[in-house]
């Protein structure tokens, strides 16, 4: 394939777990633990959402279509989301929204640390602004892992779970299709491997001091590299591009 | 030599301008209507997260998601900003949560109606916020010191959720008919409620006379909802969304606009706990609160654990 | 059960630029130290506001009587030597 459809395939995946997972956390809004929580998730989410934009406005351009951010973001099917599955699975309690947290947050930064030394001067520079925002996402993860780990017996027993139910979706964040292959060749992909390793020692160093323990390997959930996605995706999207599904002419 | 612990020194000190803060002598009723009024005004921020929080999962373009949780994370920011100058006056914010929760405490009536469809969003930022942002302004002077440098603060930040609201108004009024039509049935909605928000007719008012004396309150309802009004009618007839009321009328002597007479059953129904959303609006709080029990806990735990192990090891 | 609480009280103070004082810009609810700077940025620094922040318990805080404001700040008032403009200089002096 080309370089171009290359990169337009692997902008998309960037910018769907932006935007997937900005839109779980958009969903916490007035139902945080505390008032100062509601207002922290949200920061995180408009984050997102502003990283979401950024990368499917390139993807638009890349594709050369005239497709606006908003076309890419909801105008399109399930089976052409690439969004980790990951992202998509619910919030859960609060145990499960940090669970999911730390572990996308960890290997975010490892990753848009990679990426920053892309080739491609848009995805480096959208990685350089990201990892400021990265750095604060990780640290507030870890922080509430240590605190609902190590706090009480409940909290312990809750996040064990969280991590428990999430394990099966963690491998997919470093699998690498041809796509992958072939930006990395030309210098613009990052390679997941070195990435895997980071993350598995990164993490097993955060739960051990936040008392809890790291799950065993086990089958690995896959799929959304072709678009093949858990239930959660669709009712997501739903509500999602429900008004402009509704009122195609309409500008908003 | 005065009694600086008198009623009448405070009085003085009122009526020459002067701030009261937090340790300065205060009569206990000016303490219990400031905790009455700054709390409902708290609550009223943090309710307020819930109607346009109904819209954030549907809001048609990144952008538009963008601004509509800045501006709710405003809301909650305000409420927080508020506890805590409620806070500088001896109460707890777990004791003003308790009363919000019990209903012993009130909040903003205007939050007990429904954000039905997109144009909702516009109309809570562009006539909910703008009567808000009236009697904010007025509130930037009242006389404790807490309470006045808080409303600098969410008077700086309130202006851009206006122009949001008003923003998502014009786009639907100059787009298609389906967005018109959402637009007008939103004004016929909201626009009632909204001048409801500021309160009964000065003639009806119970807590005003106090409030005034104080410099708690600084202009009456009825100014305040005048202002809103002049400034509000020109603003629809911009874009053309018509006011539903049709007896309304420009005075050309006064400059001001009169309308028809408020239907204030309405408005006792809605504060006696009939409105559309009281109940729901109380639940959602109770819920998420009771939910999130088990987190606060865990940080207090872990807290208490790791200053023990400081201890220890010093 | 523990008794719920909104954890503890922490008073904010933020420096909006290098060089410049700390304000106090108001207070935050937090467990610990973390919680209380992430917090404090989250609602006191969202416009840009500060590029440094201070916070503490507000059960730290020691606030002077207002019952002593006569004997605290009066005294001053009348030591107007302390001020350069009591001093009377001859015309034509530089650089003092």
């Amino acid at each position: 394939m080309t370089t171009k459809d290359a990169t337009y395939t692997y902008t998309l995946r960037l910018g769907d777990d932006a935007l997937i997972l900005g839109h779980r956390l958009s969903e916490l809004c007035s139902r945080g633990p505390i008032l100062e929580e509601d207002l922290a998730l949200t920061n995180v989410a408009l984050d997102m959402i502003g990283r979401a934009q950024a990368l499917l406005k390139y993807a638009a351009d890349i594709e050369g279509k005239g497709k606006t951010d908003d076309d890419i973001a909801y105008r399109r099917a399930e089976i052409n989301y690439y969004n980790h599955l990951l992202i998509e699975q619910p919030n859960g309690d609060f145990a499960h929204t940090i669970a999911r947290q730390l572990f996308v947050s960890v290997f975010e930064f490892l990753f848009y640390t990679e990426l920053e030394k892309s080739r491609d001067e848009t995805l480096a520079a959208i990685a350089s602004k990201t990892i400021k925002e990265i750095k604060y996402h990780m640290q507030h993860a870890i922080d509430w892992t240590l605190r609902l780990g190590d706090g009480t017996s409940e909290s312990h027993k809750r996040m064990q779970t969280a991590v428990n139910d999430l394990w099966m979706y963690t491998g997919e964040l470093f699998e690498m299709d041809e796509v992958d292959a072939q930006l990395m060749r030309e210098g613009i992909a990052v390679d997941l491997i070195p990435i895997k390793a980071k993350w598995h020692d990164d993490i097993k160093t955060v739960l051990s001091k936040a008392t809890l323990l790291m799950p065993e390997d086990t089958y690995m959930q896959t799929g959304s590299k072709k678009g093949i996605h858990t239930e959660n995706l669709g009712h997501i999207l739903s509500e999602m591009q429900y008004l402009q599904r509704a009122y195609p002419d309409a500008v908003w | 030599m005065h009694n600086e612990h008198s009623d009448t020194h405070f009085q003085s000190r009122i009526d020459n301008g002067e701030h009261i803060e937090a340790k300065d002598y205060m009569p206990e009723g000016y303490r219990k209507h400031l905790i009455r009024q700054i709390s409902q005004h708290a609550h009223s921020e943090v309710i307020g997260m819930q109607p346009e929080g109904n819209w954030i999962t549907r809001a048609p373009s990144l952008r538009a998601k963008q601004i509509l949780l800045a501006k709710i994370q405003d809301e909650g920011g305000h409420g927080l900003y508020l506890y805590s100058a409620a806070e500088t006056l001896g109460v707890s914010r777990a004791e003003l949560i308790e009363n919000l929760q019990s209903g012993k405490a009130k909040y903003s009536s205007i939050f007990n109606y429904p954000a039905l469809n997109w144009a909702d969003i516009g109309a809570i930022g562009w006539l909910v916020d703008g009567a808000a942002i009236v009697n904010q302004v007025s509130l930037q002077r009242t006389s404790y010191g807490p309470y006045s440098r808080a409303m600098v603060r969410i008077c700086k930040e309130e202006s851009f959720h206006q122009r949001q609201g008003y923003e998502i108004m014009t786009k639907m009024m100059r787009g298609t008919k389906d967005q018109q039509a959402m637009a007008q049935d939103a004004m016929n909605r909201w626009w009632w409620p909204s001048l409801m928000m500021f309160g009964p007719h000065d003639t009806d008012s119970p807590h005003s006379s106090d409030a005034v004396k104080w410099k708690i309150k600084r202009e009456t309802n009825d100014e305040l909802r005048q202002k809103f009004i002049d400034k509000t009618i020109p603003q629809a007839e911009l874009i053309g969304l018509t006011i539903p009321d049709n007896k309304f009328s420009l005075d050309e002597k006064t400059g001001h606009y009169k309308i028809s007479p408020i239907n204030w059953d309405e408005f006792y129904r809605v504060i006696a706990g009939h409105g559309p959303c009281n109940k729901q609006r109380v639940d959602h709080h109770i819920k998420f609160h009771e939910e999130g029990a088990w987190v606060r806990e865990a940080a207090v735990a872990y807290k208490q654990k790791h200053v023990k192990k400081e201890l220890e090891t010093a | 059960m523990a008794t719920d609480t909104q954890l503890d009280l922490w008073e904010v103070f933020i420096q909006s630029k290098s060089g410049l004082p700390y304000i106090h810009a108001g207070s935050v609810h937090a467990s610990d130290n973390k919680m209380a700077i992430q917090n404090a940025r989250d609602i006191y620094t969202r416009r840009g506001e500060g590029t440094s922040i201070w916070v503490l318990p507000s059960k730290h805080i020691v606030a002077s009587n207002p019952d002593d404001n006569d004997m605290l700040f009066d005294p001053s008032n009348d030591k107007v030597y302390r001020h350069p403009t009591f001093y009377v200089m001859p015309e034509g002096a530089k650089n003092i």
